[in-house]
């Protein structure tokens, strides 16, 4: 279970560009579904994902993932915590250009140093799982747009985390492959995970594989506090 | 202590790989760095090796060698100031010695000449009009054993002497350019009288009683002067120290232009580089795996770069006889000595080498990276 509370994030405070992304957020968000934030850009659905995910802490309010407290964690306990519980779909997918497939798959893996041959085994499994897994030794600039995606799923999964978060993935697909995509979300719930997504396709967010939809407007949630 | 082992391996792999994107910028900057620690390698491999040598040869010289001044110039010495001197306590051997220069227009280069002392084995195998050589002169006049050269004498008449050696390779650094006579065709060359001598040469055993024995001899004798081995010594050191300092300043443009040209490939990061450093925080790199990756980065390359310039360097001493900075850091005389130093390494040395072209490259590295290192990792979702 994830709660928030109050949640607040203003960027550049006190200069003359400050920006309020998201102005007081008060939510809980079950676990083994898939919840998709919905709302047109800049509503603040990514700078509400990147708190969730402790990819960056709010100005004020409080995250709490199963009871602990999330949102005041110094930097390094803030990192193993992204590390073993969230993983990352990001809209431009993020791989790194020059390594190969597998390579950006065991990525978040090597700071946790696990024997390599198991964690070569448990990457290509998770590409034979997606399909891709002829696709191991090719660099990812060469990947097509769905491939790149499904990479960037694998590389998500590799540390096994609970919660999968998906920052508009399906920004760059055509409907066939985002239709793909959702049923690859819904399955990963049937796997036992968490997935938040971010998208205002409404490929998404009216696939019956969502469980939630949660509507989000100028950094606030449409129709006011949902919990 | 195995998973910390572990982990400095994901690191040097993910760093490997990363160098392997850019395989031109990188091998552009391995071969300037390279080129650079070869350079300054070299010339501080040769000159420490110079003075290594000298001192060797030196270590078998005499400690006191005593000359006559007639105002301020050297003079020939009075044969019987080896009576007037007497006993010093502390000098075990004293002995004149006859030598000196002679100008060879044919080569327009200078010999030295010079009577080998009693007891060392040159004196016997020199018969009346023989001589032997260093390789120096037999290479520059063509010479080989059997052969006479004729050289003009104070006098102005011919005086031909026949070749029975040529001084061993080994000492060349000295006796290049060097000619051993008999004393008779010595004096009878240059018109030196049987009384005189070029100096006299002692022996002090004890290092601690060389100073007071000079002392004494320029009470003795008023009108000579002590020059002692540690003296000569210290002067080869400066000689080699201030052509080695030539060098350096000639070689100081080429290291700055090589300071700026990493600082910005260093310092500079690229987008595409500050982008690389938020995804791998987002997934889960801390600060300090970045760190240690980048550190990883530089260090592979400036050891890389290290390793080959300094085993190119002492290939390049010890090997080619440092055919790049030979007329600069040798050339005492004009005939240069064809000259292969003794392979030496000084451990001290390597370090200073090493702190002053892998540190300072590695800490330019790591510092904006840093930088970049501790910013939140969500810039990469927008």
């Amino acid at each position: 279970m994830i709660e928030l509370r109050d949640i607040k994030k203003v960027f550049n405070q006190g200069r003359h560009n400050e920006t309020w992304a998201v102005r007081g957020i008060t939510l809980d968000l079950e676990p083994n579904r898939v919840t998709v934030f919905k709302g047109p850009s800049g509503s603040g659905k990514t700078t509400l994902l990147s708190m969730i995910g402790a990819l960056s802490r709010p100005t004020s309010g409080r995250i709490l993932l199963d009871g602990r407290l999330l949102s005041n964690l110094p930097e390094r306990f803030m990192t193993q915590v992204r590390r073993g519980t969230f993983g990352f779909v990001f809209q431009r997918f993020n791989l790194i250009r020059g390594l190969s497939v597998l390579e950006n798959v065991m990525l978040p893996a090597y700071p946790l140093a696990p024997e390599y041959g198991s964690l070569r085994r448990q990457a290509l499994g998770l590409l034979a799982q997606f399909g891709i897994e002829n696709k191991a030794h090719e660099k990812v600039q060469w990947l097509s747009g769905g491939e790149a995606q499904r990479t960037a799923i694998c590389r998500a999964l590799i540390n096994e985390p609970r919660i999968l978060i998906a920052d508009e993935p399906t920004a760059n697909l055509d409907s066939a492959l985002t239709r793909e995509l959702v049923g690859l979300l819904g399955d990963l719930v049937d796997l036992g995970k968490t997935v938040l997504v971010s998208s205002h396709d409404p490929l998404v967010f009216d696939s019956a594989r969502v469980s939630r939809v949660i509507e989000m407007r100028d950094g606030l949630l449409a129709g006011g506090p949902a919990c | 202590m195995s998973g910390f082992i572990q982990r400095q391996r994901y690191l040097i792999d993910y760093t490997l790989a990363a160098l392997a994107r850019r395989p031109g910028k990188q091998v552009g900057l391995l071969l300037v760095y390279t080129l650079i620690v070869f350079l300054l390698a070299s010339v501080m491999l040769f000159t420490q090796s110079l003075r290594r040598e000298a001192a060797l040869v030196l270590a078998s010289s005499p400690e006191i060698i005593l000359q006559r001044l007639v105002a301020g110039r050297h003079d020939l010495m009075p044969a019987d100031y080896l009576d007037r001197i007497g006993r010093i306590r502390g000098v075990s051997a004293m002995r004149g010695r006859l030598w000196g220069y002679f100008y060879d227009p044919t080569t327009r280069a200078n010999y030295t000449l010079m009577v080998p002392p009693q007891s060392s084995p040159q004196q016997g195998a020199l018969a009346p009009g023989e001589i032997q050589i260093g390789a120096g002169i037999a290479r520059t006049r063509g010479l080989e054993v059997g052969d006479v050269l004729s050289l003009r004498s104070a006098r102005g008449e011919p005086y031909g002497f026949r070749i029975s050696a040529i001084l061993p390779q080994e000492t060349e650094l000295v006796s290049s350019d060097l000619m051993l006579l008999s004393e008779r065709d010595f004096r009878g060359f240059f018109a030196i009288p049987d009384d005189r001598v070029t100096d006299i040469v002692l022996t002090v055993p004890n290092p601690r009683e060389v100073r007071k024995v000079a002392e004494k001899l320029s009470l003795a004798l008023p009108d000579t002067r002590p020059i002692l081995r540690e003296e000569i010594l210290r002067t080869y050191d400066a000689v080699f120290g201030w052509r080695q300092g030539l060098v350096f300043v000639l070689l100081g443009g080429s290291v700055l232009a090589f300071v700026i040209f990493a600082w910005d490939r260093a310092s500079g990061l690229s987008g595409e580089e500050r982008r690389e450093i938020g995804i791998l925080k987002s997934v889960g790199w801390e600060t300090g795996d970045v760190l240690r990756m980048k550190f990883w980065e530089g260090a592979i390359l400036s050891l890389t770069a290290f390793l080959l310039g300094y085993l190119l360097a002492y290939a390049h001493v010890f090997y080619l006889s440092a055919g790049l900075f030979e007329p600069v850091l040798k050339g005492w005389s004009v005939l240069y000595p064809d000259f292969r130093p003794v392979p030496f390494v000084d451990g001290l040395q390597v370090a200073t080498l090493f702190f002053f072209t892998v540190f300072p490259y590695t800490v330019a590295t790591i510092v904006p990276i840093w930088r970049a290192a501790i910013t939140d990792p969500d810039a990469v979702m927008r």
